[in-house]
């Protein structure tokens, strides 16, 4: 069952990122890719990781899919003709591509591992802890520093994203809260009277 | 635990809770207007960190499980990195204040960015080698592209975020290679599978790739297409910096990499480097001979200089290691002058980057001229100069591992190099009659021009110590 499954998953996987490569339309590319992420996220179950299957879902299919696909509607860029302009590339691309195919069969094919690596890499969790007490093993306490390091990235990232985007501009409005707390409602409001026909 | 290991990357710490702290303040406060105020405040207190470092570390550290080395070798790269990023911030805030680029953001992201490269020094396991990589180029794209209204700026942080982010996908790929074969990331791990006679194909693909990644930090041909555009583009401060502490940085992870992982399979590798080597060189000099920017130029100058570099490297010897590191310190302090002066070459109040506004510039400032022209021989290598003796280090290294070839392509490679060297210096002193460049006396850039000049030359009594200091780290590294 558990191979039927994992024949399935992987299948679809596949499927899904070829199509994200082929199809024409870009919208129908993010939903390829939203089909390859949910296999992947059905391997994940099948290794008997279901906190990172389910990240994969909410966080990946969830939010950055949906974010794609507004990316793709809102950007008005013409795909055919940036397709046309791949074409012109193509011999060279899979020149290149078939060569590195090579290399790689080349290092896949001899491939070896030092004595013990087996042992090392097999079955990193323990069954003592469920899936999110192991992870949280792992972020919070063996790879802390690369956990804070990746925190600091991502303040690189944000200080740089507005660095390079934030203009001032004079003419726009801004909230001024001081003033609006010190608003006296007295003051803010005067009623007249105004008389039919007569204005004010 | 937790403790002895914070206490370990104390300084790093420090610099970071720092740009946190900086950055809050001037989001709250003024502004724009804590610019120059952050700028002097960041110099001061990398160049603390590095008195700190180089007074009071001692022994062979180990934090975070083997994630983090803190030992001789790291230092001296973490000393130069500090004492390098200092400079270009102090030297650059009258350029970048006077054209109102001087955003608060600007020393917090050297900042941050000098924490990466602490990391990069540091790094003791794949993870945090990569952590530190992109912590450290993530903050280099975005002040490349710093001047928003420059299409070559934008172009140059562009380019570079683009290419920077396959490079660090080729090593990626690598380290995956490494950790299928070794079944670990940490180098003292590698180190024990990796010996020399046992390491398989895949292996080495692994290695390539690590290498290729590598190359491209240290823009290394065939990696370097990125650096003369980047050098060109981005705003001259910013390009010192690139010169510099980045270059040191990337040097010395490529060194910490090459001999903590793979310093058991020596010559597996030193070929690959050899290569890289001996292209760097050759297109660095031939390439640079064409080019009337001197932004350009010093591009092309820095792609020959990692070349020499990289022979000690190559050489894969204690002797190969303290060579890159003497010749990388004599580098960033060269460059540090050249940069002095190219910040000071201005005219009517705006930049001017073409070699021909040099003309006779000796009459005119002949002090300036004469620093100048101490500091082109030093990166050409004539012999009174320290530049020389840069050299010399990484040519016998390289002799005495074995690979004459290699030593007799660098003094070929030096001598087509002192070609494009010396044109600066025949327009300064025999050129023809031209416009003048503004006599511009800022004393800062003068000062580290002069300072830079007289390093050179009375460095060759006993190179400031930075010899003893070099072996030492070197032997830390290498054993």
């Amino acid at each position: 069952m558990s191979v039927f499954a994992f024949y399935l998953f992987a299948i679809s996987a596949i499927t899904g990122g070829l199509f994200t490569v082929i199809s024409r339309q870009p919208v129908h590319s993010v939903l390829w890719l939203i089909l390859a992420f949910l296999s992947s996220a059905g391997l994940f179950v099948l290794l008997g990781a279901e906190f990172v299957a389910m990240l994969l879902v909410i966080v990946y299919v969830g939010a950055v899919m949906v974010l794609f696909l507004f990316v793709v509607m809102m950007l008005d860029v013409d795909f055919a003709e940036l397709k046309a302009e791949m074409a012109k590339f193509m011999p060279l691309a899979l020149l290149i591509g078939l060569v590195i195919l090579m290399q790689l069969v080349m290092a896949y094919g001899a491939w070896e591992s030092a004595h013990g690596a087996a042992e090392l890499m097999a079955n990193p969790i323990t069954t003592e802890h469920h899936n999110t007490e192991a992870l949280g093993l792992i972020l919070y306490d063996q790879y802390f520093l690369l956990f804070q390091l990746a925190g600091l990235i991502l303040l690189v990232a944000m200080i740089g994203a507005i660095v390079l985007t934030l203009r001032h501009r004079k003419d726009v409005k801004r909230q001024d809260i001081l003033a609006q707390m010190f608003r006296d409602p007295a003051e803010a409001m005067e009623l007249k009277d105004v008389k039919p026909g007569q204005g004010l | 635990m937790i403790q002895a290991d914070l206490n370990v990357i104390l300084p790093e710490l420090i610099l970071a809770v720092y740009a946190m702290i900086a950055l809050l303040l001037a989001v709250y406060s003024t502004k724009d207007k804590m610019g120059p105020l952050l700028v002097w405040s960041t110099a001061g207190l990398m160049a603390l960190l590095a008195l700190w470092i180089a007074g009071s570390g001692s022994g062979n550290n180990v934090a975070f499980g083997g994630m983090f080395v803190d030992d001789g070798f790291s230092r001296f790269a973490k000393v130069t990195i500090l004492l390098s990023a200092a400079a270009v911030l102090v030297m650059g805030q009258d350029y970048m204040a006077r054209r109102g680029m001087l955003q608060f953001e600007y020393p917090l992201l050297v900042s941050l960015s000098v924490v990466g490269m602490m990391m990069m020094v540091s790094a003791g396991d794949l993870m945090s080698l990569y952590m530190g990589l992109e912590l450290q180029s993530l903050a280099l794209y975005v002040v490349a592209s710093m001047r928003r209204d420059s299409v070559k700026s934008t172009e140059a942080g562009l380019k570079y975020f683009v290419l920077g982010a396959l490079s660090s996908g080729l090593l990626l790929y690598g380290a995956s290679l490494v950790y299928g074969f070794a079944g670990t990331t940490k180098f003292e791990g590698i180190i024990q599978v990796a010996q020399h006679g046992e390491v398989s194909v895949g292996l080495l693909f692994g290695i390539v790739f690590l290498i290729s990644g590598m190359a491209f930090k240290v823009s290394a041909v065939p990696f370097h297409m990125w650096t003369p555009d980047v050098y060109e583009g981005a705003p001259t401060p910013v390009t010192a910096f690139f010169a510099t502490a980045p270059k040191m940085a990337a040097m010395g992870l490529f060194a910490r990499v090459m001999h903590d992982a793979f310093g058991n399979a020596v010559s597996d590798w030193s070929q690959i480097i050899a290569l890289l080597s001996v292209a760097s060189m050759f297109l660095g000099a031939v390439a640079a001979i064409g080019q009337t920017n001197i932004k350009r130029l010093m591009a092309y100058s820095s792609i020959a200089h990692m070349g020499f570099a990289l022979m000690g490297l190559a050489a894969g010897t204690v002797f190969g290691v303290q060579a890159m590191l003497i010749y990388m310190a004599i580098y960033v302090t060269m460059n540090v002058g050249t940069f002095a002066f190219i910040l000071m070459m201005e005219k009517d109040g705006k930049p001017v980057t073409d070699i021909a506004s040099l003309n006779l510039y000796s009459r005119r400032e002949p002090g300036k001229a004469l620093a100048m022209l101490v500091l082109l021989f030093s990166l050409s290598g004539v012999p009174p100069m320290l530049g020389f003796f840069g050299k010399f280090y990484v040519l016998r290294a390289a002799y005495d591992a074995g690979l004459a070839w290699l030593a007799i392509a660098g003094v070929v490679a030096s001598v087509i190099g002192a070609f494009y060297y010396l044109r600066i210096v025949y327009y300064m002193y025999f050129g023809e009659e031209g416009d003048e460049l503004d006599r511009n006396s800022s004393p800062v850039l003068w000062g580290f021009l002069m300072a830079s000049a007289a390093v050179m030359v009375l460095g060759i009594i006993n190179m400031f110590g930075v010899e003893g200091a070099a072996a030492a780290a070197a032997a830390t590294l290498v054993n």
